[in-house]
């Protein structure tokens, strides 16, 4: 089965790596990290990523303009706005985007 | 027509990291229960029990009002704007986590838990400039009555948070009632008891129970015994 394909953007230094780490222990799980809106458009564009994880820093108007964008490259694709940084929330906010 | 939702404390998630033993009412880290993610904006029930000279090491949290009640003991917290504090128990601990910050909770004392309720509540805007702060509060204010703790207003009883929330605590001696009036339009109520037996309207609850309403202007509390509670009223539909 291919690992489910995540993109984390999110332009905290310190959370980003963590936010991939803990997505990294799921072995049906992938990360690849953005650290901006640009980066995270050129990197959807290589690869259709199954979800987009927004993390801190990205705000409404960013995901408003991403989501048109990736949904034109992946009509299947999920957004999940991720809270609190860090563990607590992250399995949970995945799992019900994926459904 | 009043909704609700009935949380028995033996339903609840429970994880066992050895220095730390969580109960946790809603979904959070290992424990996913679809059903039990939020109760509206309340995002986070955690009953945390840290083990002597245990804690949290320094990790990072955004965008989530995170308020720390303790219940035994003394939390020892440090943080990236420079704060270093002590919070015990009669003390309420909120850090608004916006932007980025990065803190460690730590148990103060190597020989006794310390017990403390974690509360994470969805804020009302994203990405607000970080900030911490600690209320001591008084524990004859909530003896048979209800002693606010939270607020969204700086100028309020209690902490305040970037959400249109209001904790209240409780200290009942057994057969006092009171009616509670919902503050905010489109509110509900979660009703978490520390201890003792409690009654909402018609559903009896014990101790560590929880219990969603909604959908109401009010409700009443009447303690069945002496009683301890939290009342926490959020907003159930939000967007930010």
């Amino acid at each position: 089965m291919e690992k489910v394909q995540i993109l984390v953007l999110c332009n905290n230094a310190e959370i980003l790596p963590i936010v991939m780490r803990l997505i990294d222990t799921n072995p049906d799980w992938q990360a690849t990290g953005a650290a901006d809106e640009e980066q995270g458009l050129s990197l959807f564009n290589q690869r259709p990523f199954d979800l987009v994880l927004l993390g801190s820093g990205m705000d409404q108007a960013t995901e408003h303009r991403l989501t048109p964008v990736c949904i034109a490259i992946n009509p299947e694709v999920k957004f999940v706005q991720h809270y609190g940084g860090g563990s607590g929330l992250l399995k949970a906010e995945i799992l019900g985007a994926l459904g | 027509m009043a909704n609700t939702v009935l949380h028995k404390a033996d339903t609840r998630g429970f994880a066992d990291h050895g220095w730390l033993k969580s109960y946790h009412t809603f979904s959070f880290a290992g424990y996913y229960e679809p059903s039990r993610i939020h109760f509206g904006a309340l995002r986070v029930l955690n009953d945390d029990s840290v083990a002597g000279g245990g804690g949290f090491g320094k990790h990072p949290h955004d965008n989530m009002e995170i308020i720390s009640i303790p219940l035994e003991g003394a939390l020892e917290h440090q943080d990236s704007m420079s704060n270093v504090a002590t919070i015990k128990n009669g003390d309420i601990q909120v850090m608004s986590a916006g932007t980025g910050v990065q803190h460690s909770e730590y148990n103060k004392n190597t020989d006794e838990h310390v017990k403390f309720l974690q509360i994470w509540v969805f804020p009302n805007k994203r990405n607000v400039e970080p900030r911490y702060d600690q209320v001591t509060l008084n524990p004859a204010d909530r003896h048979n009555q209800l002693q606010q703790v939270l607020s969204p207003n700086a100028d309020d009883a209690g902490v305040w948070i970037h959400q249109n929330a209001w904790f209240h605590l409780a200290d009942f001696d057994k057969s006092i009632s009171t009616e509670y009036k919902i503050k905010g339009a489109g509110n509900g109520v979660y009703v978490f008891i520390l201890k003792g037996d409690v009654k909402v309207n018609d559903q009896l609850l014990n101790t560590r129970d929880g219990y969603g309403i909604w959908d109401v202007d009010g409700f009443s509390i009447t303690a069945e015994s002496d009683a301890e509670f939290l009342l926490m009223e959020v907003p159930m539909e939000f967007k930010y």
